[in-house]
């Protein structure tokens, strides 16, 4: 009832193809835009610094390992160490030009990170599958020893992480390091993460984005219809390492304010990896949904359990959050394996001939 | 000049000047391949098996270790223990096959792969949560393995120093690796294993349960990681850091190729030895601990060349 798009006529090529071509999805995505702007005035600096700022950075990670795995078709272990490259980047680019504004060096970052996954993601002209696999866990093991021991990277600090310098922009607004408010940050981070996704979101419907597709479906038959393998695994790779680089600079300087290399370690790499198999392969609106589930999980249960009444250190805690994470991640696989943007398309399909229960 | 001498001579006249050192390091990368050897064992019979790429090898290594210790803390007497341990191994292995392998039959290869690593957070949380998370000490003695070390003199005063565990180590591998040899082609079970490998559908139509085989396999590789983990306990601690290690099985299976035994020990011996003398005699130059990542870029090398890997079949697909 609520939800039908029956009346709804498309007169033009261009209505048709719209993103949201149905009145319902862009009331809804509205309704979506508010909240998203109205929540950080009626929730605590807590629940903004530790929920929503790190569940769109993550959102955004996501999103670029999808690019590669779900749309692409090629398995990567090392999102966690292009995040490093693009928050080291960042790092160095506000040291070396300390006056410009931070939001256009995180967005400049990514490109550090998309070089260096071009460059890793050379061996996939030749290998797929589990190989690749092996290949970006070079990288990340590679990348994270860089990290390490490259002072450089770090500017010679003695406790070999990075802090987060104070930067303002905007007219004066502190917008990094310990002083800044996290409203501001979670705006800078909301804007970026609607900018990116929405261009994302074009690219993937778009040309490069169905040769992509094509090539994860049937490399060689993408091939015989003239994609070039090498153009579009390679800008899967630049693309996807470019959205982890800026996702993993924001990380740092709009929510940690502060990481050793171990931030970046494989447990970040498949903590994203989860994210995408759970929301969904090739799903943009499943990137979120994961992020949201891996994210919000174990903190749902970490105040779950006290709030139960069930008194039990915090420590144990944290062992049975872990095992009920890895619990559910094995019965969302068996239950729905195409994540859960499958469940939320289906819940549309309901709702389209609801009360009916078909039409 | 100087920095071309550094990397391509100087390394080769340190092992010339010092043999009595340079056999410590091999020695020592020997027993490390031992043990990548044994973790890619495992993976390589599940994969045999069952096409799943067993991410939760290396935390099942970790877990039988664990619960072997702490059934012993416990006041449970070490062999008793042992036995006790293999048999929570086997009802893991019918857990993994009744509730994870069985309902996700036919899926695509990532989804099995997300499963063995969901698989391993719950075992990682489970550890943790019955045995606490910090480092335990093996019950080496107590399970009668021997301790203590011999020392060889080289040429001119040079010692070779052998640990006896080491030893030890290298014996219960081969010994293993021979019944798992023995029982993959001599029994009749191991001849249905290698059916279902060869082909899971025709295997079921001569009657060959894959419930059963899995179940199998996943008790066999449990067993693996239970002598792995008693080795590997008793050379550091019995911890959490060695699900890291684990890792270091796949250059390992990419060198020796997925679906050979002898191909996971060769590359396990290959990829230990090769890291340990990089990292001792290449290392220093770019600053040490290389050994986090030269496997994987050795690995990386070989594939370019030869992406079946030594004894695989030449089975990958190539765009």
């Amino acid at each position: 009832m609520l939800y039908r798009e029956s009346g709804q006529y498309k007169t033009s090529y261009t209505a048709d193809q719209a993103i949201f071509p149905i009145r319902e999805d862009r009331i809804g995505m509205g309704i979506i835009g508010v909240i998203a702007l109205a929540i950080p005035f009626f929730v605590s600096d807590f629940f903004l610094n530790a929920i929503m700022t790190p569940f769109l950075i993550l959102a955004l990670a996501a999103i670029g390992l999808n690019i590669l795995t779900g749309y692409a078709g090629q398995l990567s272990l090392g999102t966690g160490a292009f995040m490093g490259v693009g928050a080291y980047s960042c790092y160095k680019l506000t040291t070396i030009f300390p006056d410009a504004n931070i939001v256009i060096l995180v967005l400049l970052s990514g490109l550090f990170s998309a070089g260096i996954g071009v460059l890793f993601g050379l061996p996939s002209l030749r290998i797929k599958g589990l190989y690749l696999a092996v290949t970006t866990l070079a990288a990340q093991f590679f990348l994270e020893w860089c990290f390490i021991r490259i002072p450089w990277l770090y500017n010679y600090n003695a406790s070999g992480a990075i802090e987060v310098p104070e930067r303002r922009g905007f007219g004066d607004i502190i917008l990094t390091g310990p002083s800044a408010a996290p409203m501001t940050q979670y705006f800078i981070v909301l804007a970026i993460v609607v900018v990116v996704t929405l261009a994302v979101k074009n690219i993937v419907r778009g040309r490069i984005g169905r040769q992509w597709m094509m090539i994860r479906d049937m490399d060689i038959a993408a091939e015989l219809m003239g994609v070039r393998p090498l153009t579009a695994k390679l800008s899967a790779f630049a693309v996807s390492s470019y959205l982890c680089g800026v996702a993993g600079a924001m990380f740092i300087f709009f929510y940690l304010g502060a990481a050793e290399p171990s931030a970046f370690s494989i447990t970040l790499s498949f903590q994203i990896l989860f994210m995408v198999i759970l929301g969904g392969l090739g799903s943009l609106v499943g990137s979120f949904f994961g992020a949201a589930f891996i994210w919000g999980l174990p903190i749902v249960l970490r105040a779950g359990f006290p709030a139960l009444g069930i008194g039990i250190g915090a420590e144990t805690v944290f062992h049975i959050a872990t095992m009920i994470v890895g619990a559910l991640i094995i019965f969302f696989l068996i239950v729905e394996p195409h994540g859960l943007a499958r469940l939320w398309s289906l819940g549309k399909e309901k709702l389209r001939v609801w009360p009916f229960p078909y039409g | 000049m100087d920095f071309l001498y550094s990397i391509l001579i100087d390394p080769f006249v340190q092992m010339v000047e010092l043999p009595d050192f340079f056999l410590q390091v091999l020695w020592e990368g020997f027993v490390a391949g031992v043990l990548y050897a044994l973790i890619a064992l495992g993976f390589v019979l599940i994969f045999k098996a069952s096409g799943v790429f067993n991410f939760a090898q290396g935390i099942m290594v970790v877990f039988a270790g664990l619960t072997l210790v702490g059934l012993h803390e416990k006041g449970v007497p070490a062999y008793l223990a042992l036995i006790l341990t293999i048999g929570v191994m086997g009802v893991l292995a019918l857990a993994v096959e009744r509730f994870v392998m069985r309902p996700l039959v036919n899926q695509p290869d990532i989804i099995l792969l997300m499963s063995t690593i969901g698989l391993t957070y719950f075992l990682v949380g489970f550890g943790e949560f019955v045995f606490g998370g910090e480092p335990k000490q093996m019950i080496t003695e107590e399970l009668g393995l021997p301790t203590g070390s011999t020392a060889f003199e080289i040429g001119d005063g040079g010692l070779l120093i052998l640990q006896h565990i080491d030893i030890a180590a290298a014996v219960i591998a081969i010994i293993m690796v021979g019944c798992l040899a023995v029982f993959f082609n001599k029994t009749r079970i191991g001849r249905a294993l290698r059916a279902v490998a060869d082909d899971h559908q025709a295997a079921l139509s001569v009657g060959i349960s894959l419930n059963q085989i899995w179940a199998i396999v996943w008790f066999a590789a449990g067993i693996v990681a239970l002598t792995t983990g008693i080795m590997w306990g008793a050379r550091s601690d019995v911890s959490f850091a060695l699900e890291i290690i684990a890792f270091k099985a796949l250059p390992v299976l990419i060198l020796g190729g997925f679906t050979s035994i002898p191909g996971a020990i060769v590359g396990g011996l290959i990829i230990g030895i090769g890291e340990k003398i990089g990292e001792i005699y290449w290392g220093p130059l770019v600053g040490g601990g290389i050994e986090s990542w030269l496997a994987y870029m050795i690995a990386l090398i070989f594939l370019l060349f030869r992406p079946q890997g030594l004894f695989g079949e030449r089975i990958i697909e190539r765009v």
